[in-house]
């Protein structure tokens, strides 16, 4: 037997569950396109093609979702109430970023249960920048009585090209700003479902056991040989797919007689010729990959610090290299 | 005299970048009026987290009329050269134009260009656009719509309106009407976010202010800044406590707060285990708080002050249970760090070659860091090689230091060994300020010696000229090993200090070096050392650079080498032949003898701006420069300072005037009979038997006082020495009150002259007085 529905276990004070089901409906009700999670391993929600890519181009844009991030790095097999290797981001783009952005915000604070003439909201310099992703921004991180709960950014850059028109981007820390709302000391003592007694079910319930476990595999099992596999594997997938997607609407003659049949070809550019990429979004897959496999090595200490360089730099060629294709697709703004 | 009051109101700009934004303003604004004539009588410029404003007092209505006169070509010139005057002046014919005469050059053309003052609004709608297009901003962004297009307006945020307002005090004020970007100026402002959200007009300057204060908005800065420093102290007071005040907090938090409210809040005592230090860095760095001590015994409170932006519906209860909350978390995180830094590091065992190498105790938690240090790589500098490598090298010159300041070399090798070993943990990572300060503490807590734990928080000491000078021996040696290893190592990389790029800290460095030895008394000649710094610098530097030479040959020979035939590894390895390698080796060993002069005359630079900032003369220095053992600054240095006090008697002033006088002639007369004519002693029987009574007396007295100096001198008594030259003095005054030294005997001539070398020569033993004004 179900218990009977609650409306108030829905409340975003009581559960994680309501707290982000009413910043869907609040983003919903202000034209965002609501989108689960992205299906793959990603380090920040960011990440999504729906941020990264769509943040570029001319073509407005209006999504608002879900991600589970995970930090390899960050595990704590459970034992500390604020770090955790898996957790929730809700990510919001706008594009270009409106006017009231900043009160949209407030707004979206209010809908889940910040009462703004009691607590002390600042936006205080944080300037964003991801190095793996080529891209960085201005903005604040946004203090609720001291606590960090969101991070605001204006993206200026993305995969090494200037956004035009800029996008504005809301990231909530889901658990941080649940365990305000419901005035939780633990991150594994939020109440997950908005339950009471038997029916209530913890954050922990659901994550702490995986929290365990991963830190295990992150910290101490996971394969790095496996894993420099997997990185270069996805390294040489994502340039394959980046060089196999270019397709010309070239007029032939333009093409050097013995370039015509090699596949190459439209990476290297060429003069002259329209250019559009088909493969753009699963070469950003592989991208994705092999951040996260890296992340992953990192965890595992096994890059050193010179290293550590090169390999950043490497994924970002890879995100470079997907936001040039991704320009050169429908959503992208080609026409 | 009519005001102007601008504000731009903007999303929240970074706290840092305000008080600077706002002098900006200031002055980028009133050089544009005062560039067109406008001058004005006093203007203050203001910013808040959301507006920057600026009100300038006093200014005209409008600029001063501009006469200007354009000569012409003469009367009857050809048409062409009238026509172009007439074109350049902008006059239609040439009845505008004015002929004056002159008697020598005939009647001639000139124009008379009247220009009216520009309206100042006018002036002002032309320049505030201008000024807010090229903003100084050290970071600026673009937003919204507008983004699209590539020349889009930049500030630091996104700018929402634009206040700009102008008129005389008992009138109306006008907007001043412009546009940038699509933002209208207008004479509306908005009060504090959450407490007064909704537009208010202003007209000036006065009820600007009012408005905004009404509005919860505390316009300037200093103000915040006392507003919240009184009630710091107040709540502080209140609960028997001190504030631990800290001027970078307070300017950073007022520019967080348009209406300052400071709470008080509290964490659990338990948590006051953890290094105050570390406390006090993260409640501030992560929190923007201050933190409070009791008074009696200096010891932190467990209590914290923060500074809200709102005036709570609840009195504040919320926000200070909130930042508490916070302030817990970040407290377990660094009483984790606490733990975690004393504790064993996991796979010790991989760590075994670098504690061998640096003679570490893999029992001990510290070691094990500096351990991890090493075995990580971790660069210091490119050129320079890893921390590892470096911290070898201070351990030995510490060592060889020691005996010189007076440490136990074993003690001074193993504080320098352990010196860097706090870099890789926990805490260090989270709060790079304390670095040297963990170190000393989890030294202390693994039962090193009291002078090594204090050597390894004291050897990045004195960090600036107000620093305190570290005075344990052990200290002292790895301090100066440090700064010599690091100074010596940017030299020979030839990266050193350039105008105001000073990127590595290289003055104060070598700052730190003077210090160290003269407000300690080290007796020390630097050359000795710096050549043994240098020595295992630039060994490691010279073949790192013949390996990396190895190793593109190798590439080159992979990429191109073979697709043209070429084994461009065997003729790179040719070119590396053993005389080669001598050759290079030697090149660079020209470098670096020029790098270690040019790293001298660094630290004389310094030596001398240093001893100019404490009221010494600047020639002193460089008299006492030219005289011998140049490497031991502190004989410089009391060398310099027994000048200038001997300067400063009538003996030392006279005998300087003397002394210029001597060197005066021997100048004119050296030009005659050629230089080093009159290098030989004087004939004494020459002097005895035709000389003056006064000549005596000066032959008499150089005789004796010549190696009185002389014997001071090389016992480093310079006050001996100074005064053995006084003693010389009423001999000198005398004679050339009395003798003339161009005597028309030859030979009298010449044996004065000589006598007056001998005056010279003895004062060099001492100082080049040449090089001294006056």
């Amino acid at each position: 037997m179900f218990p009977a529905a609650q409306s108030d276990a829905l409340d975003p004070t009581r559960s994680f569950q309501g707290l982000l089901l009413t910043l869907q409906r609040f983003w919903a009700e202000r034209g965002c396109v609501i989108l689960q999670p992205y299906d793959m391993e990603v380090g920040a929600g960011t990440f999504h093609p729906a941020t990264t890519l769509r943040a570029l181009g001319p073509k407005p844009w209006k999504a608002a979702y879900v991600q589970p991030s995970r930090r390899p790095k960050d595990g704590r097999y459970g034992e500390n109430p604020n770090r955790l290797q898996h957790y929730y981001q809700f990510q919001v783009i706008l594009k270009p970023s409106p006017p009231n952005l900043q009160q949209l915000y407030l707004d979206s604070l209010r809908a889940i249960g910040v009462d703004l003439a009691l607590h002390d909201v600042r936006f205080v310099e944080d300037d964003w920048e991801s190095p793996t992703l080529g891209a960085w921004g201005l903005g604040w991180e946004c203090w609720c009585d001291g606590m960090e709960v969101s991070q605001f950014t204006y993206f200026q850059q993305v995969a090494g090209v200037e956004c035009a028109p800029v996008a504005g981007e809301l990231t909530y820390g889901l658990e941080r700003l649940a365990m305000y709302v419901q005035g939780v000391e633990n991150v594994y003592d939020l109440n997950f479902n908005g339950g009471e007694g038997e029916d209530r079910i913890s954050y922990g319930e659901v994550f702490l056991q995986a929290e365990q476990e991963f830190s295990r595999h992150n910290f101490e099992h996971a394969n790095t040989e496996m894993l420099f596999r997997h990185f270069s594997d996805a390294e040489t997938e994502c340039k394959a797919l980046l060089a196999a997607g270019w397709e010309e609407r070239a007029a032939p003659a333009e093409v050097p007689e013995h370039y015509r049949d090699d596949p190459r070809y439209g990476a290297f550019g060429s003069p002259a010729v329209e250019q559009r990429h088909a493969l753009a979004l699963p070469a950003y897959d592989q991208c994705i990959k092999a951040s996260h496999m890296f992340n992953l090595l990192d965890a595992r200490g096994v890059i050193s610090v010179t290293e550590r360089q090169s390999y950043i730099l490497r994924v970002r060629e890879l995100s470079k290299a997907c936001g040039a294709a991704w320009l050169k697709t429908a959503g992208g703004g080609a026409n | 005299m009519p005001d102007l009051l601008l504000e731009l109101f903007s999303e929240e700009i970074p706290a840092r970048m305000q008080r600077k934004a706002a002098d900006d303003l200031r002055k980028l604004v009133t050089d544009a009026l005062v560039e067109r004539g406008l001058v004005y009588e006093g203007a203050k410029a203001f910013a808040t987290p959301r507006r920057l404003a600026l009100h300038i007092a006093g200014l005209p209505v409008r600029g001063r009329d501009i006469r200007e006169e354009r000569k012409g070509p003469r009367v009857g010139a050809p048409d062409a050269a009238v026509q172009g005057f007439l074109k350049a002046a902008g006059l239609a014919s040439l009845d505008q134009a004015t002929i004056v005469s002159d008697p020598k050059k005939g009647d001639s053309y000139i124009a008379v260009i009247e220009k009216p003052g520009q309206e100042t609004v006018a002036a002002i709608a032309e320049i505030v656009p201008a000024v807010i297009r090229a903003f100084p901003w050290p970071k600026s962004m673009r937003w919204g719509k507008a983004s699209s297009a590539g020349a889009s307006l930049r500030w630091v945020r996104p700018l929402h309106s634009i206040l700009c307002t102008f008129g005389a005090e008992t009138e109306d004020t006008e907007i001043v009407p412009f546009e940038v970007d699509g933002i209208v100026s207008g004479n509306v402002t908005h009060g504090h976010r959450f407490h007064a959200p909704g537009a208010i007009t202003v007209k000036r300057f006065d009820d600007y202010v009012t408005s905004l204060e009404k509005a919860k908005v505390v316009l300037d800065a200093d103000r915040r800044k006392e507003i919240i420093l009184a009630d710091a102290k107040t709540l502080a007071f209140a609960q028997g406590l001190e504030l631990v005040e800290d001027e970078g907090l307070l300017e950073e938090v007022a520019g967080l707060v348009e209406w300052p409210v400071v709470l008080m809040g509290s964490f659990e005592e338990r948590f006051l285990e953890i290094p105050g230090e570390a406390i006090r860095a993260t409640i501030r760095a992560n929190q923007k708080c201050f933190v409070l001590r009791d008074p009696e015994t200096g010891a932190l409170a467990n209590r914290f002050l923060l500074t809200s932006n709102l005036i709570a519906s609840d009195g504040g209860t919320a926000i200070t249970a909130g930042n508490g909350r916070v302030v817990r978390a970040r407290l377990s995180d660094a009483a984790y760090f606490w733990q975690t830094d004393r504790g064993p590091l996991p796979d010790l065992d991989t760590f075994q070659a670098s504690a061998e190498k640096l003679d570490l105790d893999l029992s001990k938690p510290l070691d094990q860091r500096m351990a991890k240090l090493d075995k990580l790589g971790v660069v210091f500098h490119a050129k320079l090689g890893t921390q590892g490598e470096r911290v070898q090298r201070i351990a030995a010159l510490a060592r060889e230091l020691a005996p010189i300041v007076g440490a136990d070399p074993e003690k001074a090798e193993r504080a320098a060994k352990l010196a860097k070993a706090d870099l890789p943990t926990e805490m260090v990572g989270e709060f790079p300020e304390l670095q040297g300060l963990m170190g000393r503490k989890y030294a202390e807590l693994q039962g090193e010696d009291p002078s090594v734990s204090a050597a390894i928080e004291e050897h990045y000491k004195p960090a600036g000229p107000s620093d305190r000078v570290p005075t344990d021996p052990v200290s002292v040696a790895v301090a100066l090993a440090d700064k010599l290893d690091t100074l010596v190592g940017f030299w020979a990389i030839d990266e050193k200090p350039t105008g105001s790029k000073d990127p590595y800290a290289l003055r104060r460095a070598a700052l730190g070096v003077i210090r160290l030895v003269v407000e300690n008394g080290v007796k020390v000649r630097l050359t000795g050392f710096l050549d043994r710094a240098f020595g295992r610098v630039s060994t490691a530097g010279r073949f790192a650079e013949l390996d990396s030479i190895a190793e593109q040959a190798t590439e080159l020979n992979e990429r191109v080498g073979r697709q043209f035939g070429l084994d461009v590894e065997a003729y790179v390895q040719a070119q590396l032949s053993p005389a080669a390698a001598r050759a290079f080796i030697e090149k660079t060993e020209m470098g670096m003898l020029a790098a270690y002069a040019d790293l001298l005359s660094f630290f004389h630079d310094r030596l001398k701006v240093m001893l100019r900032d404490q009221g010494a003369r600047h020639d002193l220095v460089d008299a006492v420069l030219s005289k011998g053992a140049s490497d031991d600054l502190l004989l410089i240095t009391r060398r310099v300072a027994a000048l200038g006090r001997f300067l400063d008697t009538e003996d030392g002033r006279n005998l300087l005037a003397g002394y210029k006088r001597a060197a005066n002639i021997l100048r004119a007369e050296e030009k005659k009979d050629g230089e080093g004519a009159f290098a030989g002693a004087p004939e004494l029987q020459l002097i005895a038997d035709a000389g003056l009574i006064e000549e005596k007396a000066l032959a008499v007295a150089l005789a004796q006082a010549t190696p009185k100096a002389e014997a001071a001198v090389a016992a480093e008594d310079y006050e001996g020495a100074m005064a053995a030259l006084a003693e010389l003095r009423p001999a000198v005054d005398a004679f050339f009150d009395q003798v003339t030294v161009n005597d028309p005997d030859p030979a009298l001539r010449a044996n004065r002259l000589k006598l007056l070398n001998q005056l010279r020569q003895a004062t060099r033993a001492v100082a080049d007085f040449d090089r001294i004004a006056g």
